[in-house]
């Protein structure tokens, strides 16, 4: 592998304080230095950085890779080719695939099928439950013994409160976090959007701001009792906003995500039964969209997680009611959150470089996050101001069920480095044979 | 094919008043058809129409078949349990296959809301919503219009819906087609049965359905799914008669005589009692009646029928 000389980007690197034009060089797979005029090694690769922001590759705590199990909707090699053309230099899959990743084997699979497709790394989530079927709880040790690095029952909430209970106090052992989708069953049963005047309107069955707020309440008052770390998927509401926001001041060990696409849609979305627009925990309203933009600035949501979720075309090519939920984002990311968070004012671009790098690296536990010298080399550079229109058909994801098609963003990821090896150069197109039988 | 509704007819809320209006002219002269001896006139004379059902309906159903019928349209009826769908055949495929033979409309029951404005943005045919889940029923919405209308005039009416509105299409509809002529609109029933929001789309709310008579020129009186029992949404059927029945004993008691419409099917001793549905300020059974000759105005506008026409459309008889 050559060693790579990044010249003149500006370095973004919050988790050390740094902005500041400078070189960059990897060898190795390590970055060797950052500073002015560093010596260009033999046989390097030479970037030209100029104009360009460089910053620790971008950590998605919550994406879905289908594999195994759909892997005609998307697999780990081209999800992790999705997550390198978005700037992610590492992603964590959830463990709702069929099988599911509830046993040693299955989070073995993943690992081994991330380390042959060499795009972005792929740490494996386990389940909380065997079979995430909210009963009996999943062998932690062994899942972190083979690569997991959290435990959820992502596609559906840790089923009751004294699994959650029991779930964190385990945890603890291994210093894990676990992660729910709050969403209280009894309340959300049936519902297809968010409950409010245009769900009435529509005729769908609502999924109040409640069901969210009751499990995010739950599993408050259970970290509190347990010590655990909770981490909260896909915050939705400003009710959860409020009760996380007060949760941290009492110094509990409590983290938060939001999605691009919950910062940036409301409900409207739906108008004319648009399934891209379908996805769960529901697109909410405008005040929500404040309240999580407004916590993303305070810190109150720690992250953005793209909640990536793969459907086929036939799939939301549907009734409104028998449409899956979810979209896939990990191609949006950062255009959306430049467009929507950093030209309005909303979030700085270092601060923008820590909820996508540093906070969910730290999050999780894992290495990146951060560019030191010695560090693996994961690094994204990106254009923060060149524009692009968002064409599904050039995704490296396999799915394109996505409501951004055809927007405006700004923000073109220029390169992406994981390990030191280019995985994505601006340009690359997805390549044919691999995107036959669509 | 179009007119002046465009190509097809999914539901109130998207027209105009004046568009509403000119559906219930249009139906007027219809009216006289299905009085004569030979209820037929050559309108749509060459069109054929497919009945796509895939919720039961006798009453929806059967309407729009007569509509066809007496317009002289080829009609033919599909109803979901006896055809490809059970096959899992998707709505979509469905739709373009029977298109491939060649029809002009289809006419849609559907128990997924917005399933109509999914079939109508696939298919070029012309679409007319027959009821899509909990979204709208407006040819339902329309004949209940018309029966108003025969009554008195709609701009500045009281008009109150009791009942499960959360899960009703005819509600919508009708609140749409009653705010867009300018009547007065109302909901009630147990809150758990009103859908979040409901006053944004510019109606009043009542708790109690005394309040309710007391305040309306007409009382609409929805279906109460037996279901909703099991799902939670009310303690029984008893009570729910008890606190909302449209009882005689609550009518004797309003300011003014009230007319009482009901969609049907009734559930006798449920929602209404049946000394008011039988009783003299009652015109369920000529919302039926309307129902056809509404039915008959909305296909032959769809079908490019010029509305001054309709009259004429309908001397032209007999041959």
């Amino acid at each position: 592998m050559k060693p790579i000389l990044l010249r003149g980007a500006r370095v973004l690197d919050p988790a050390n304080g740094r902005d500041e034009v400078a070189d960059l060089l990897l060898e190795g797979g390590l970055v060797k230095g950052i500073g002015r005029a560093l010596g260009t090694p033999d046989g390097a690769t030479v970037l030209e950085g100029k104009g360009l922001v460089a910053a620790p590759g971008f950590v998605d705590l919550h994406a879905h890779l289908r594999e195994p199990g759909r892997e005609d909707v998307e697999t780990i090699a081209t999800g992790a080719r999705a997550a390198a053309a978005g700037g992610f230099s590492a992603v964590c899959a959830m463990p709702n695939t069929d099988p599911v990743t509830d046993n040693q084997a299955a989070v073995g699979f993943i690992v081994r099928q991330a380390g042959l497709a060499g795009f972005a790394r792929v740490y494996p989530i386990g389940a909380v439950s065997v079979g995430q079927k909210g009963e009996q709880l999943a062998e932690f040790g062994e899942l972190v013994a083979a690569g997991a690095v959290a435990v959820s029952d992502d596609g559906r909430p840790v089923a009751t409160a004294h699994l959650m209970r029991t779930a964190l106090e385990y945890a603890r052992t291994f210093d894990i976090p676990v992660i729910d989708h709050c969403e209280d069953v009894t309340l959300s049963h049936g519902g297809a959007m968010h409950e409010g005047v245009t769900s009435t309107r529509l005729g769908l069955k609502g999924i109040p701001r409640s069901s969210e707020d009751v499990i995010v309440a739950r599993d408050i008052a259970l970290a509190a009792l347990t010590g655990g770390h909770v981490h909260f998927a896909h915050v939705s509401t400003a009710g959860a906003v409020a009760l996380i926001r007060e949760a941290k001041t009492r110094g509990l060990r409590v983290t938060a995500e939001v999605t691009p696409h919950h910062f940036t849609l409301t409900d409207a979305a739906c108008e004319g039964y648009d399934t891209n627009a379908k996805m769960n925990p529901p697109l909410r309203e405008t005040g929500d969209l404040a309240a999580l933009r407004g916590a993303l600035a305070d810190g109150t949501i720690d992250c953005i997680a793209t909640d990536h979720a793969p459907h086929h075309y036939d799939a939301k090519e549907a009734e409104f009611d028998n449409a899956p939920f979810g979209v896939v984002g990990l191609e949006t990311a950062l255009g959306l959150a430049l467009t929507e968070l950093v030209e309005p004012g909303t979030l700085t671009l270092a601060q923008l470089v820590d909820r996508m790098a540093a906070r969910p690296a730290a999050i999780a536990h894992l290495p990146g996050g951060a560019l030191r010298p010695g560090g693996a080399a994961d690094v994204v550079v990106f254009d923060p101001g060149q524009e692009w229109t968002v064409d599904p058909s050039r995704f490296f994801s396999k799915s394109r069920n996505t409501p951004f098609a055809g927007r405006r963003l700004r923000g073109v990821v220029r390169w992406t480095i994981v390990g030191g090896r280019v995985v994505h150069t601006a340009g690359d197109r997805p390549d044919a044979p691999d995107r036959s039988g669509r | 094919m179009s007119g002046t509704l465009g190509k097809d007819l999914l539901g109130l809320e998207h027209l105009s008043g004046d568009q509403i209006r000119l559906i219930l002219d249009t139906a007027e002269p219809f009216k006289e058809v299905s009085e004569r001896a030979i209820k037929k006139v050559p309108a749509l004379r060459g069109k054929t129409i497919v009945n796509l059902f895939f919720e039961a309906s006798t009453r929806t159903r059967i309407s729009f078949e007569f509509a066809e019928k007496r317009l002289s349209a080829d009609t033919v009826n599909v109803a979901a349990s006896g055809s490809s769908v059970v096959k899992g055949e998707t709505l979509v495929d469905t739709a373009r296959n029977l298109e491939a033979m060649r029809i002009d409309m289809v006419v849609m029951r559907h128990g997924s809301s917005g399933a109509a404005k999914f079939l109508a943005d696939r298919i070029v045919s012309s679409v007319i919503n027959a009821g899509d889940g909990k979204h709208e029923h407006p040819t339902q919405g329309l004949l209940d219009l018309l029966t108003i209308r025969d009554h008195r005039p709609i701009a500045g009416t009281k008009v109150c819906i009791v009942g499960d509105v959360l899960h009703s299409r005819v509600a919508r509809s009708n609140i749409w087609g009653l705010l867009k002529l300018g009547a007065e609109v109302a909901v009630c029933g147990p809150a758990s049965l009103l859908p979040l929001g409901i006053e944004a789309l510019g109606v009043q709310v009542f708790r109690r359905v005394e309040e309710a008579i007391a305040w309306a020129d007409v009382i609409n009186v929805l279906r109460l799914q037996l279901e909703r029992m099991q799902t939670g949404y009310i303690p029984s059927v008893r009570e729910y008669y008890r606190v909302f029945g449209v009882t005689m004993e609550r009518l004797e008691r309003a300011p003014r005589d009230l007319l009482i419409m009901h969609p049907g099917p009734m559930n006798r001793g449920v929602e209404i009692d049946s000394r008011v549905a039988d009783g003299p300020h009652s015109v369920i059974l000529n919302q039926v009646t309307n129902g056809v000759a509404v039915r008959m105005a909305v296909l032959y506008l769809l079908a490019g029928g010029n509305p001054e026409l309709a009259e004429a459309a309908k001397g032209t008889s007999d041959r």
